[in-house]
């Protein structure tokens, strides 16, 4: 176009970077990838391959090797094999490898930006400007980490060896979000990156070699979801950590279900964007498209689902439609658009799909008139109004460029429709109101809240969700917890506490005492109308007990999410109350050692130092309730993101069946203190302890429905209880061997799980009875990220 | 999409009814319009012959600068004929272009100066703009202040360039801002009047934007916000706070008003960001010298040098091109 006419129209023109140095680079590998086990880059014989394509062009780009469960048993091996020697060199040592991985990222950051825009089809400015930095960025922080790991984390070591599956919508950056930490914890990998999306891993593999990382420390395999079936059940792993989809999540989770590995998920989203009335509507329509029009809107956290307030909806929406009418849609390697293209023909179809059944519920969209290119897999920024909570485009994820929404009256009723979903990632609140924006951040339930912004990420600050977007916390101190483990966890296995047995006749008593169960603040009747004897330690029956079942578990939820306002009442007051519970309980100590003896056969003096270990443990998490602070971390905005420790919500707890009063108060204060509500299942054999205990609790002011307690066969109820779907969280601490089942069962929500894998903890002792692990349990951290500035 | 871009007269904005729910419900969250700044030139790269003619775009947006208290009637007639012929005969002629193809869009220069630039502006097309009402603090006389407009205009300048009192914005005295500037535009007559907010004084970008729809709604034909005296001068911030205010004002009354950022731009980068800020926050339309200025000294140097680079692949000095 000459001059002349380009003074006429004053296009953009093109911006083409180069593709020439990532093409010349795989042709340097004759654009034939192998795998990357114990620090070499092998090109196993006899393997399958698979294509890897440029989605903007539909060109072959190369052929990666798709790994056979050989290769994944010998990079398991050789992950084992070099654990040991990598957590031994310690922090400050590998510190210096995550530097040089940092600076290597640096030194050859363009080579990866395009690789990535190439085989991913982002827009070149995305992989430039936001992945490749952040990757570095993520590096240099764990390098942090590591060498501060001994100092600040001194009774924590690594997990072992970690299987790790990642998505191909943010391919390298996941996988810095998944080795790093691991890595800096003294972990060793074996990494699986997205079929679609493997160059980018294969390239970092090579510098892994430049910087000398030691043979085995990180092995990358490439291949399909069966590779990463495999890897995750690999007998070998003790830590899997995914990133995808809720569907293959879910999967996961069901299939380590009791295999004793530590898991993290983090998994879909439909995020709420709310905009209220006295917002910068300007801004906020700019910040739509760095939420749904970044990266495609292929992002687990894009904000795709938009409520605006009905007062400025229509202008709102109007300046929506122009600024989308603006967007450029083209070349990825192209510096002057704003979208790319879709990573792949199949998931171009289901968003295509998903839209088009979606619409004929209703809806009117807005699609940005953009010229699209004729080749490639494009799709149009697409704004659909009118949509209900009631339609599937504004239940489901699209994982594309299209936002739905519809608007709000009061801030009452965008809480609701913001957590009108199974997903909680990420929520973007927009209003120049201080007040409001800081009381809706902990209303909705997410892990990452953006006050007057959007998709903000940073290594320093933990990233990662509620509900069905999974659990675990990527970045920050949070992000650390998720590779390492108590290096004081027993190993003892447990042992089964069975019943006592005896004669059927009640013990002499003066007038019969019936425990029942204890639910909303009331003793219940059971529903079932069974009870079972329980027998002394001599045999003798010592009550008749309460038999729960399911719809005594089903009550007890109920109970306890009527409760949870618990959550929101002060910490000072929790504190008080589990204070006064311990001063309850002191004046029975004689009544309640009495009790444990007769059950457990336990002497006088055990039994007395039970009962005084359990008020001291209640005057620990009452000291507890007010001084678990969040945090405020150091990322790189003016401003403020905020770490706020919130509690997980309705928390299940099966107790311990060994001690039958310190066991249920260990598990149970540091729920209460953290502002949780509970469904405990006592101990089993031994539960009248428990049922013991109603007086106390009505006699120290806790609320109805805060604690709620099922005497029950535990075969009968975990199940139930653990695939509740009102329920947050699921503790398992008994000796029926119902680790397994509470992992599985769990699967229905993704409710986040703590199971003793048949581990015998001791009680008494402060690292395993008691202390943080606890209480970061019973938390879950959020993020809020305020930027300021006028 | 490739449009030709439409260059009809646009009638003048006549300013409405002072709308205070409008302008105080205007809002400008710092943060965000940064980080939209920030994010712009990464978003759009302009290349080749792309950036040539963004380039000359911006050349022919320039209100070309002096004000200065040595300025004489021979230092105006040099800027004027730089105004004339801002580029190489040779490198127009390689870029494909006639010569007088392209000037600059206006001389800007102080009241004594304006007859000399009449003069030496004679038989082109370039208007001479004066700064005027007590220029740059804004602080003398009301009366003063008029009559000086008035003068300007008699001695030939077709477009004033006022300087708001920011005390009214600092003192939240919008009916004060909108009097003041509604008597500004009167005494302006038929020249075209540009509003200096003097944004590096107001404190806020809330102030900003509210000061810029008062303006608006009083008549302004342009918002521009600097005098080049304040500490700070044009920022991206400041500019796309303004542009939204300005589309605002589009979008509920028809009419066009200008933008003319002004102080601390001097790169040809600067001058492409700026472009490409406009062509997206406000459109094509908005890409013409009727509705676009630059207040600039320095500019157009270095945009000649990129242009003599584009030409012949080698980098430029400032001594190959004509001193303005």
């Amino acid at each position: 176009m000459k001059v002349k006419e380009i003074l006429e129209t004053m296009d953009y023109g093109e911006a083409p970077e180069s593709p020439q140095p990532a093409l010349d680079w795989i042709a340097k590998h004759q654009a034939k990838f192998g795998l990357f086990i114990n620090g070499e880059l092998l090109k196993p014989t006899g393997r399958k391959s698979f294509e890897s394509k440029n989605p903007a062009s539909g060109e072959f780009l190369a052929s990666i090797c798709e790994a056979e469960p050989a290769d994944i048993d010998e990079a398991v091996k050789a992950a084992r094999r070099a654990q040991p020697g990598w957590e031994k060199i310690g922090g400050s040592a590998r510190a210096r490898f995550l530097y040089a991985l940092a600076r290597l990222v640096q030194k050859h950051s363009r080579l990866f930006s395009v690789l990535e825009s190439l085989d991913n089809g982002k827009p070149i400015r995305e992989s430039r400007d936001l992945d490749i930095p952040l990757v570095a960025r993520h590096f240099y922080f764990h390098a942090g980490a590591a060498q501060l790991m001994e100092k600040e984390m001194p009774d924590e070591c690594a997990l072992g060896v970690a299987g790790q599956v990642i998505p191909w919508n943010f391919p390298l950056l996941m996988l810095a979000w998944k080795i790093a930490p691991a890595l800096a914890m003294g972990n060793t990998v074996v990494i699986k990156p997205a079929e679609f999306t493997s160059l980018s891993a294969l390239l970092f593999a090579e510098i892994c070699i430049e910087a000398g990382l030691p043979e085995g420390v990180l092995n990358i395999l490439t291949g399909d979801g069966g590779v990463g079936a495999r890897i995750v059940s690999h007998p070998g792993i003790d830590k899997v950590a995914f990133t995808g989809s809720t569907e293959v999540g879910r999967k996961i989770r069901q299939a380590t279900a009791g295999q004793g590995k530590e898991l993290t998920l983090e998994l879909g989203g439909k995020s709420p964007y709310l905009v209220f009335d006295d917002a910068d509507l300007d801004s906020a329509v700019e910040g739509l498209v760095d939420a749904i029009w970044f990266n495609q809107g292929q992002v687990c956290c894009a904000g795709s689902r938009l409520f605006v307030q009905e007062g400025v909806a229509e202008i709102f929406h109007r300046k929506l439609k122009a600024r989308m009418d603006k967007l450029r849609v083209g070349n990825p390697l192209d510096k002057s658009i704003d979208l790319g293209a879709i990573v792949d023909p199949t998931q171009f179809d289901s968003i295509t799909r998903l839209v088009d059944e979606g619409l004929q519920e209703g809806g009117l969209a807005h699609v940005s008139p953009c010229d699209i290119p004729q080749e490639g897999c494009f799709y149009p920024p697409t704004l659909i109004t009118e949509v209900d909570p009631a339609c599937r485009l504004m239940q489901e994820e699209i994982f594309g460029p299209v936002l739905v929404g519809t608007t709000f009256r009061t801030p009452a009723e965008a809480v609701a429709l913001a957590n009108n979903t199974r997903y909680g990632l990420a929520a973007s609140i927009w209003t120049e109101n201080i007040n409001l924006a800081l009381d809706l951040a902990p209303k909705i339930v997410c892990g990452v809240a953006w006050i007057n912004s959007t998709n903000q990420f940073d290594a320093s600050a933990g990233f990662g969700g509620r509900r069905e977007s999974g659990f675990g916390r990527e970045g920050g101190w949070e992000g650390l917890r998720a590779y390492t483990r108590s290096k004081n966890q027993s190993n003892r296995e447990i042992k089964k506490v069975n019943a006592r047995s005896g004669k059927s006749d009640p013990e002499d008593s003066i007038i019969d005492r019936t425990p029942k169960l204890f639910i909303g603040g009331k003793q219940a009747r059971p529903d079932s109308g069974y009870s079972y004897p329980v027998f002394s330690s001599a045999g003798k029956q010592l009550a008749l007990v309460g038999q729960g079942n399911r719809k005594d578990v089903r009550n007890g939820v109920e109970a306890a999410i009527s409760a949870i306002s618990w959550g929101s009442s002060t910490a000072h007051l929790r504190a008080q109350i589990l204070y006064y519970m311990g001063e309850n309980l002191s004046v029975r100590t004689k009544e309640f050692a009495d009790r444990i003896s007769s059950m457990t056969g336990e002497d006088e003096a055990s039994a007395t130092r039970e009962v005084e270990c359990s008020i001291e443990r209640l005057f620990t998490y009452a000291a507890w309730a007010d001084k678990y602070d969040g945090a405020i971390h150091g990322a790189p905005i003016r401003g403020v993101a905020l770490a706020m420790n919130e509690p997980i919500g309705a928390i299940g707890i099966v107790c311990p069946d060994e001690f039958p009063l310190l066991g249920l108060i260990s598990s149970v204060a540091p729920a209460l203190a953290m502002g949780n509500s509970v469904v405990v299942i006592p101990s089993e054999p031994y539960p009248l302890s428990a049922t013991d205990l109603y007086q106390v609790i009505e006699t120290s002011d806790l609320p109805a429905g805060v604690i709620n307690l099922i005497t029950a066969r535990h075969d009968e109820v975990v199940e139930t209880l653990s695939g509740h779907m009102n329920l947050d969280s699921i503790w398992y601490f008994g000796s029926s061997g119902h680790s397994e089942t509470v992992e599985r069962a769990s699967a229905t929500n993704l409710k986040r799980t703590w199971v003793n894998h048949g581990r015998q903890r001791d009680w008494y002792d402060l690292q395993q009875g008691e202390g943080e692990q606890f209480l970061r349990q019973a938390t879950e951290v959020k993020n809020i990220w305020i930027p300021y500035g006028e | 999409m490739t449009a030709t871009t439409d260059n009809r007269i646009l009638p003048r904005n006549p300013g409405t009814e002072l709308d205070l729910d409008w302008a105080l419900s205007a809002q400008a969250n710092t943060s965000a319009i940064e980080r939209r700044c920030k994010a712009l030139p990464g978003r759009r790269s302009i290349k080749k012959n792309h950036q040539a003619a963004w380039l000359l775009k911006a050349i022919s947006c320039i209100d070309l600068t002096t004000l200065s208290g040595d300025d004489t009637e021979n230092r105006v007639r040099r800027l004027c004929n730089k105004s004339r012929f801002p580029v190489r005969m040779d490198l127009l002629e390689a870029l494909g272009l006639e010569p007088g193809f392209i000037t600059t869009g206006a001389i800007c220069v102080y009241h004594e100066m304006v007859p000399a630039a009449v003069k030496a502006l004679d038989g082109t097309n370039i208007p001479v703009a004066a700064v005027s009402t007590g220029f740059p603090a804004g602080l003398s006389p009301y009366s003063l202040r008029l009559a000086e407009i008035g003068e300007s205009v008699r001695a030939g300048a077709r477009e004033i360039d006022i300087v708001i009192s920011r005390r009214h914005v600092l003192t939240q005295n919008w009916q004060a801002l909108y009097d003041e500037m509604q008597s500004f535009r009167q005494a302006c007559g038929e020249a075209h009047v540009k509003a200096i907010l003097a944004t590096g004084e107001l404190g806020t970008l809330r102030n900003v934007a509210r000061a810029s729809l008062i303006c608006m709604m009083a008549g302004a034909d342009f918002i521009k916000t600097s005098t080049g005296k304040e500490g700070v001068n044009a920022t991206l911030p400041v500019s796309l706070t303004m542009i939204r205010q300005i589309r605002d004002y589009f979008d509920r009354t028809g009419y066009h008003v200008g933008y003319k950022p002004a102080g601390g731009i001097s790169k040809a980068k600067d001058s492409l960001t700026y472009l490409a800020l406009i062509k997206e926050e406000l459109g094509n339309r908005w890409l013409q010298p009727d509705l676009f200025r630059f207040g600039a000294s320095s500019l157009l140097g270095d945009i000649e040098r990129q242009l003599e680079h584009f030409v012949t692949g080698h980098y430029s000095a400032a001594h190959r091109h004509a001193l303005g």
